[in-house]
């Protein structure tokens, strides 16, 4: 039987999700912008999802701009932002080493286009130093990106420190949140934060969908021109199902979010347990206290990141090297890069991550199986 | 009942294109980045439905790129050549009539410093190849032209345009066919088209998906980075069932295209016929010949009247169609094509535009024919009450 422990790559869509989006793909197709009846009912479908994923953030629906997904919304933010606050003389961007690639490539875009950007380094934990940050910032600075929970690793970062610090020197602060949404509480009005990005594939909704929160008096230069859609901050044809499947999963995770993560802590724990006592040889990546209960980065030395992923596989089991956008590559992880851990640690690294349907026996089998291969394959004579 | 003839805003999505993507969202949900099985298994669908594609349209699958839509395939192929090759240049040329996603596009890059021509269009809203090639300087590095006008359904000579490019190799050809595929015939490779737009959700795919098509060999500036998926040019998660609904939707549009469009042109026709027959105070816009047309779209002016008002009250009749483009539909100005094709601002307000999709019946029609007989004599003669 099959155990799919890769939720941080993309999670199966939740029925009830599939449920909602079904009328909107057959009986209510139209086009939210028709101004005739037909349309106008499909651009109520796509408001109830706004107050859906408002609500989930605290927000207001007129801050929620859907996106085809986590990418896009965190492309729009950094050039976004970026461009727009050019015009006002600032033209540093502040990020981490640690980001997402798409945080980090559009970084790079952005100094092809003239921006300084200073990537921070992060510690073995994998968590930003605030006194590094404030050193960085300047009167030039128009934006500091900071992810709330890294992707490969599980850590938190100090979100709100870093945004405090943000309001104080005038800065805006984007937060790519694709992992914590759903697992964290995310509170616009609570936290400081200017820009949230969010996905819906990770979050047990359809791909294809992913919104970006942008707080009042935000400048935002949009990156697709045409229609008007979106108060004219994306243009394109609402994809409408995917749209309201995202609602709906967004509905669902935030009603859900305490569950959820006492169930993949509860993975999580049974993981670790069966790894404690078999005695093999393996650390634990990330923060010991502040990290995403569901992502679990694991390293076995001796036995390198691909072997492993290719017998777990074989025996059914779906694990991940890092995030799957670079998994393809077979690079050595620049999260795990980043954390400056030995080279046996970063060689061997491991993500398992949990999420809807996952049990703790699932997760203990996995760790058995793991356990297996390691003794078989690197670490003889444990 | 209800008579749908709005399938240039959107169409319904195919029986069948529904069930590949309920399957697919539900059985294959893996990342196809991912390394293990179910990623592999996402990955060799998507590897299918960019072969299925590529297929429907003559060229090699490499040139096949998923995006979220049309919007998103114009403006990366747009701005993706303009940033890429602007040390060549910084002039393009389009025309007064595109969609607004290639228009907008052509102004944004106009506020950052390029030079745009946009070119006019005759009466039929058709725009000219020997203009295209006047307009031609040595900074030029791009020409789009989209093949089926989105407002009137004149097909634009994208062919002779593409042909007479061939003397300029540097200059690249593209062209948004979002209402064209299904309806007409489309060879981007055997004419010289370098970079092509579709859209799922106006050829009963779903909405959320579109791709563009990128002669081989050609380096585009990305729109989207980070992930480095279909090959670099957009990155993002794969929206997997929705790029499998889409091939789906493409190779049943390629093949019922071929059967259903001389029957939509026939209906048209028909429909045209009568309405001129008895109706008073009517103009058609665009083109109406066979060749010169795409069979799906109709678009008639009642001056004196207003869009909405019609559009509203065929609604009344359980007859949706619309006033102009479903995207700028919402702006009360007149449409900016019509006025490109020399209608007065009291002739364009007085538009609207009726659309067939390749599920339209004859019956369909006919309903739409009869509603127009009964609501436009009732809405001239409350004008004619309150204009005296």
């Amino acid at each position: 039987m099959a155990i799919y422990l890769d939720h941080a790559a993309t999670t199966p869509v939740h029925p009830e999700v599939r449920e909602a989006m079904l009328p909107y793909l057959d009986q209510y197709f139209g086009n939210p912008s028709s101004i005739h009846r037909y349309g106008r009912e499909i651009r109520q479908a796509v408001d109830r999802a706004r107050d859906q994923l408002a609500r989930g953030l605290n927000a207001d629906p007129s801050q929620i701009i859907f996106t085809s997904g986590g990418t896009e919304a965190d492309n729009l933010a950094l050039i976004g932002v970026a461009l727009a606050q050019k015009e006002r003389g600032r033209d540093h961007i502040i990020t981490s080493a640690a980001e997402h690639h798409a945080v980090l490539d559009t970084c790079h875009y952005l100094e092809r286009m003239g921006f300084r950007v200073t990537y921070l380094p992060v510690d073995a934990t994998g968590q930003i130093q605030l006194d590094v940050l404030r050193e960085a910032v300047s009167d030039r600075t128009a934006l500091i990106s900071i992810m709330y929970g890294n992707n490969e690793v599980g850590t938190l970062q100090p979100i709100r420190a870093i945004g405090e610090l943000a309001r104080e020197r005038g800065i805006l602060f984007h937060t790519d949140a694709v992992q914590a949404f759903g697992m964290e509480q995310l509170d616009v009005k609570e936290l400081p934060v200017d820009l949230v990005t969010v996905s819906s594939h990770k979050i047990n909704g359809p791909k294809g969908a992913g919104a970006l929160y942008i707080g009042r008096e935000v400048p935002l230069f949009p990156q697709m021109h045409g229609g008007q859609q979106e108060r004219r901050r994306r243009a394109g044809t609402e994809n409408v199902p995917g749209i309201v499947g995202f609602g709906k999963a967004a509905e669902l995770a935030v009603a859900n979010r305490k569950e959820h993560r006492e169930q993949t802590m509860a993975c999580r724990h049974a993981f670790l347990e069966e790894l404690e006592a078999s005695g093999i040889r393996y650390t634990v990546n990330g923060h010991p206290e502040h990290f995403l209960p569901h992502i679990l980065n694991v390293s076995f030395p001796g036995v390198e990141t691909e072997v492993m992923l290719m017998n777990m596989d074989l025996e059914g089991i779906a694990c991940a090297s890092g995030s799957a956008c670079t998994s393809g590559t077979l690079e050595v992880s620049h999260v795990l890069k980043a954390m400056q851990l030995p080279e046996d640690v970063t060689r061997s690294a491991i993500r398992f991550s949990f999420g809807l349907g996952n049990t703790g026996e699932q997760a203990a089998e996995a760790a058995r199986t793991a356990v297996q291969i390691a003794r078989r394959l690197g670490q003889k004579g444990i | 009942m209800m008579v749908y003839l709005d399938n240039s805003a959107t169409t319904r999505p195919d029986p069948e294109v529904i069930r590949v993507l309920s399957d697919v969202m539900e059985n294959i949900y893996g990342n196809p980045s991912s390394l293990h099985g179910l990623g592999g298994k996402a990955e060799r669908l998507v590897k299918q439905a960019r072969e299925a594609v590529a297929k429907t349209l003559g060229v090699s699958p490499k040139g096949i790129v998923f995006t979220s839509g049309g919007t998103e395939s114009n403006n990366a192929a747009i701005k993706g050549a303009a940033f890429q090759y602007q040390n060549r240049g910084r002039h393009l040329i389009t025309t007064e009539v595109e969609h607004a996603s290639v228009y907008e596009v052509c102004r944004q890059l106009q506020e950052l410093g390029w030079k745009v021509t946009f070119l006019p269009v005759d009466v039929q809203g058709r725009v000219r190849p020997e203009d295209v090639e006047k307009a031609l300087t040595s900074e030029t590095v791009l020409v789009s032209v989209m093949h089926v006008n989105n407002e009137v359904g004149t097909v634009q000579p994208v062919q002779a345009i593409g042909s007479l490019l061939q003397a300029y190799p540097k200059v690249l050809f593209h062209v948004d066919a979002v209402q064209s595929f299904g309806k007409i015939p489309l060879r981007p490779k055997e004419w010289g088209i370098d970079l092509l737009s579709l859209s799922g959700h106006k050829f009963h795919g779903p909405k959320g998906v579109g791709c563009l098509y990128i002669r081989e060999g050609l380096q585009l500036m990305p729109l989207l980075v980070g992930g480095g998926q279909e090959e670099g040019y957009r990155s993002g998660t794969q929206n997997v069932p929705g790029i499998a609904a889409f091939a789906k939707a493409a190779l049943l549009a390629a093949e019922k295209g071929k059967q259903h469009a001389p029957r939509l042109y026939q209906w048209k026709m028909e429909m045209l016929q009568k309405l001129q027959s008895k109706l008073s105070g009517m103009m058609v816009n665009g083109d109406l010949s066979r060749e010169g047309c795409a069979p799906h779209i109709l678009s008639l002016a009642f001056p004196g009247l207003k869009s909405e008002v019609i559009v509203h009250a065929l609604e009344e009749e359980g007859v949706f169609v619309s006033s102009k483009s479903a995207c700028s539909s919402k702006g009360e100005k007149p449409s900016r094509v019509l006025k490109a094709m020399g209608l007065s601002d009291e002739e364009a307000v007085g538009a609207i535009r009726i659309s067939m999709g390749l599920d339209t019946t004859q019956s369909d029609v006919e309903a739409c024919t009869d509603a127009l007989l009964r609501v436009i004599p009732q809405l001239q003669q409350v004008m004619k009450v309150h204009g005296s």
